[in-house]
């Protein structure tokens, strides 16, 4: 039996700006199991981010149902909410959105503070667990600006999976860095989806949505089209490929 | 969310800004610490009247003329107001409870004595004048019954006067000095009592035989006020109503008339000087508050150029899982901490300043307790009060928005 993480049908979202009410879901159907690896496409405009706000409980639909887990979310209250954020969703953003001045460990921390059942000495344990999860054990108390770009990433990525969620949300996580950046970015993903992580991940690169096990196209708030990639590549087969870069 | 995880996630925020933290938390600092300097220094200020006041004799009473005027309508014939040495004999005789009385003549101008001159005023009394007093004798000698009653031209002169007449070399007592052209001896050198409260020398003034100054030298009959001294401090009240009773038998008032006549005592004095130094703590208090206050504003200032500049922070934090309550209990902590921490070295501060104020001008220092506990609760107040409303805006922000803004 294929546990559903995420079930959404009929999903609408209006967005009333001025007197125009924009559509930004139509009616959208979605199914999403434990172990998979999605990637949302689209381009600017075409409803994917409004979806990852939704699935991320930060939004509301206007109508239709969305259960997390099992859970649904429709009828829970904003506290509610940020408490299913805490316990079930792990949030990868494009700009990392790391605390300024604290440290690698604290930045991974930071989750289980907001969850009372973690004592101190646990959530220490647990952070340096998933700091070694995205191999950045030797890196634990550097600050953010002593840290590349990609390393961020991986702190970010560390912060999300710091409480086990069910899911794990990207928003365009690759955006700001560059190739092979990326490529090891997306290896750590492949790993941890590997690892049975389920992932949802938010990008308009075909090249990188190649990394995921499906696609979901979206246009003008509608899913357009879905396919299983067939041929996937590995990150980590790709970055192998490519010619060593020499440090000057 | 507990309490104790938001506390440290406060401390945390304001560690990332160390500088910043400091000199938000200055502006309390300052404003705690002139509040408790300028409250211990006007409630030393205040003791040291009442000291002074109470060395002048705790059970000193004086009669003084009444007010000439009642609301700008003259009462009467101002002579008849006057005090003359009959009450003076008639509180001798007929109030019990006072144990010495003496009238009070006074009369200002220049006094000379060889090429120097210095202006001061004669004080004229009886033989028991420096007794009510409290003014001791330092060299030579007080002058006697028999020089009151023959009007002698003696006296007995102050530091301050003798210092411009003499200089140090000269002994003034024995010499002849001159005040308005009267040639009058000098019998004795008063101990010095230096300035008062008031900032007014003690020691500027001659004091001689109450007949001398009447008739030899200011030419008037009546006198300028009666110093008595009650039995005891607590027989003062018995005193004053004993007086009262004398004097309007001795001015021939009947029974619906005003007294012509005011009573004074010690610790009248001692009230109504304290009510002046009470409201001068008071001005000294509320203008430090008002540093007070602009401290909380500039707490208010940085919180709210705080929570904009962290947007991304609190969208993150609502992200991952935090509930618009612990945003708000984060900020509004943050505050408080700013505010009680400022106000903590505020209240070392002040009381340190006291301390060293104190010691370099020579000025009785009392810290209040009671001024530490209130500036501990203000801050507290300032902290929450100044933290809400930023507190408030960030708890309010929308995830969303606040993930992606710029």
């Amino acid at each position: 039996m294929v546990r559903n993480i995420i079930s959404v049908s009929s999903l609408k979202k209006d967005f009333i700006v001025g007197e125009v009410t924009v559509h930004a879901l139509r009616s959208v159907n979605l199914n999403i199991t434990e172990g998979e690896f999605v990637a949302i496409m689209g381009t600017s405009g075409s409803g994917k981010s409004t979806m990852l706000n939704i699935l991320g409980c930060l939004d509301k639909p206007t109508e239709g149902t969305y259960l997390l887990d099992g859970i649904d979310v429709s009828t829970l209250s904003k506290n509610e909410l940020a408490r299913l954020r805490n316990l079930k969703l792990g949030f990868v953003f494009q700009s990392y959105n790391l605390l300024p001045r604290t440290s690698a460990l604290e930045n991974v921390e930071l989750p289980l503070f907001y969850n009372d059942s973690v004592k101190p000495r646990e959530r220490r344990e647990r952070a340096i667990a998933a700091l070694g999860a995205v191999g950045l054990e030797d890196r634990m108390h550097h600050m953010p600006n002593q840290l590349s770009g990609g390393q961020q990433q991986r702190v970010a990525i560390a912060r999300s999976l710091v409480n086990d969620p069910v899911v794990i949300l990207a928003d365009e996580a690759t955006g700001n860095l560059d190739t092979r950046t990326s490529y090891e970015i997306m290896a750590l993903f492949q790993e941890l989806n590997a690892k049975g992580k389920t992932i949802v991940f938010v990008t308009h690169e075909p090249e990188i949505a190649g990394f995921t096990t499906r696609n979901v196209h979206f246009r003008d708030g509608n899913i357009i089209k879905e396919n299983l990639v067939t041929n996937r590549g590995s990150a980590r087969e790709m970055i192998n490929a490519m010619p060593m870069e020499v440090d000057s | 969310m507990n309490i104790t995880n938001l506390s440290k996630i406060a401390l945390n925020a304001l560690l990332r800004n160390k500088f910043r933290a400091f000199l938000t938390m200055l502006g309390i600092i300052i404003g705690v610490a002139s509040v408790i300097a300028m409250l211990a220094i006007g409630e030393g200020s205040k003791k040291s009247i009442q000291d002074q006041i109470s060395s002048m004799g705790s059970n000193l009473v004086m009669v003084m003329p009444g007010t000439q005027m009642m609301g700008g309508v003259q009462q009467g014939n101002a002579s008849s107001k006057a005090l003359d040495i009959k009450d003076v004999k008639a509180i001798r005789q007929d109030c019990p409870s006072v144990s010495a009385v003496s009238p009070e003549v006074r009369g200002g101008g220049q006094v000379v004595a060889g090429g120097n001159n210095w202006p001061t005023t004669f004080y004229g009394g009886d033989v028991n004048y420096l007794d009510i007093k409290k003014v001791e004798v330092k060299a030579g000698r007080m002058f006697t019954e028999q020089e009151v009653a023959s009007a002698a031209k003696v006296c007995l002169i102050g530091q301050t006067v003798a210092d411009n007449l003499f200089g140090n070399e000269v002994d003034p007592v024995g010499q002849t000095i001159r005040f308005k052209n009267i040639p009058v001896r000098v019998i004795g050198l008063l101990e010095e009592k230096g300035e008062n409260t008031f900032g007014m020398d003690q020691d500027d003034l001659l004091i001689g035989p109450y007949t001398t100054v009447q008739k030899r030298i200011l030419a008037v009959t009546h006198i300028n006020a009666i110093l008595s001294s009650a039995v005891s401090e607590d027989a003062t009240t018995q005193a004053v109503a004993e007086i009262t009773t004398a004097m309007r038998a001795s001015h021939k008032l009947s029974e619906g008339e005003d007294d012509d006549f005011q009573i004074r005592t010690q610790a009248e004095l001692v009230s109504t000087f304290s009510s002046i130094s009470d409201i001068l703590t008071t001005l000294l208090g509320a203008i430090s508050a008002i540093s007070l206050l602009v401290g909380g504003i500039g707490i208010m200032n940085i919180m709210y150029v705080s929570v904009t500049e962290r947007t991304r922070e609190i969208g993150l934090r609502m992200s991952i899982g935090g509930r618009g309550l612990d945003i708000l209990m984060q900020f509004l902590i943050e505050s408080i901490l700013l505010s009680v921490i400022g106000g903590i070295i505020g209240i070392l501060l002040g009381v340190t300043a006291s301390a060293v104020i104190g010691n370099l001008t020579g000025w009785p220092i009392a810290v209040m307790p009671l001024a530490i506990i209130m500036s501990f609760l203000v801050c507290t107040a300032i902290g929450i009060f100044f933290g809400w409303y930023p507190a408030r805006k960030a708890a309010g922000l929308n995830p969303i928005d606040a993930l992606r803004f710029e």
